[in-house]
């Protein structure tokens, strides 16, 4: 049944399979955050709380997301990596988490763009923000691990077990705004029941949420098969590629 | 349209600092995240024909050397 996507453990065809997908999420991305932006921006209403201020809305919230989904995507990899050996995961694993390691930067920063008018302050220790942090020190720790060693083979396996043990953090990550009394407000979109946002603002924070979400995936395509090129360097149909000009 | 003209839209209603802040700076590690990986792209490339062309000269020395 599953025989299919035997091929794929190849790394050429990863390779193919990975350039073929890539103008899509190109295409979804552009469109996307062009539509989301413009929608967000200038044509969904002002807060009546919080004024112009939540516009910010409409990137830290994707951001944020879409780092929790890099890292699931990375769990995965990790474990098929560590369990089936199989190496194009592990180099997954590598691919993705730089693009992770960005977006919580950025929910960070727009988190403390969007704080300091509507707190009063820039940082503060509460459970959610604590825990988004320790979130982009793990990141940062997947890459370093995985660009300390010289044996990719050996670096793969390091960065995945890494990744398997940082899991621990996404429930802490989610439930942080339950399990604690934070200054961070709790789920807005997630959660049972219906979203706690007017439609307006919901519809393109939604499409940002799109936007995201496809943007991880592009660049993480583009990561993979970067990841695949320096690892498949010597063999012949690499050489083919860089000689027959950009495929 | 929320805003009545271009300077109320950058105004941002008295917030225009900090939205433009994290715009600014998400929009900014974006652009580095991808003319990074771009660049790498890049970078491989050229080190795998680089190296190509002198494994073909090494090769046409070793050639010259036999004939002598």
């Amino acid at each position: 049944m599953w025989k299919w996507l035997h091929p794929y453990a190849k790394a050429q065809k990863s390779y193919q399979l990975s350039g073929k997908l890539l103008p899509w999420f190109v295409g979804l991305t552009t469109t996307t955050s062009i539509i989301g932006l413009v929608w967000g921006l200038l044509f969904a209403p002002p807060d009546y709380q919080q004024g112009d201020s939540f516009r910010i809305i409409y990137i830290h919230v994707p951001a944020a997301m879409m780092a929790m989904a890099a890292y699931v995507m990375m769990a995965i990899g990790a474990f098929i990596a560590l369990v089936w050996q199989i190496r194009l995961a592990a180099m997954s694993v590598a691919a993705t988490a730089p693009v992770g390691a960005v977006f919580t930067f950025i929910a960070l920063v727009t988190g403390a763009a969007w704080g300091k008018p509507m707190w009063g302050a820039w940082w503060v220790w509460d459970a959610r923000l604590t825990s988004e942090l320790i979130l982009l020190f793990i990141y940062m720790g997947i890459i370093g691990l995985y660009n300390a060693f010289s044996d990719k083979v050996l670096a793969g396996r390091a960065a995945s077990i890494l990744t398997l043990v940082g899991v621990i953090n996404l429930p802490i990550i989610h439930y942080s705004v339950v399990w604690w009394s934070t200054l961070h407000q709790g789920a807005t979109i997630i959660k049972f029941g219906k979203p706690l946002i007017a439609p307006e603002m919901l519809w393109p924070l939604l499409i940002m949420i799109v936007a995201f979400g496809a943007f991880l995936c592009a660049l993480t395509l583009m990561r993979f098969r970067n990841e695949i090129l320096i690892r498949e360097s010597h063999r012949p149909w690499v050489c083919a590629l860089v000689t027959g000009g950009d495929k | 349209m929320a805003f009545h003209s271009l300077v109320g839209f950058l105004h941002m209603g008295g917030y225009a600092f900090y939205v433009w802040l994290a715009y600014g700076i998400a929009m900014l590690s974006i652009v580095i995240l991808v003319v990074n990986t771009l660049m790498e792209t890049h970078k491989i490339k050229r080190f795998v024909k680089k190296r190509m062309l002198r494994d073909k000269r090494i090769q046409k020395a070793q050639k010259m050397e036999g004939a002598l």
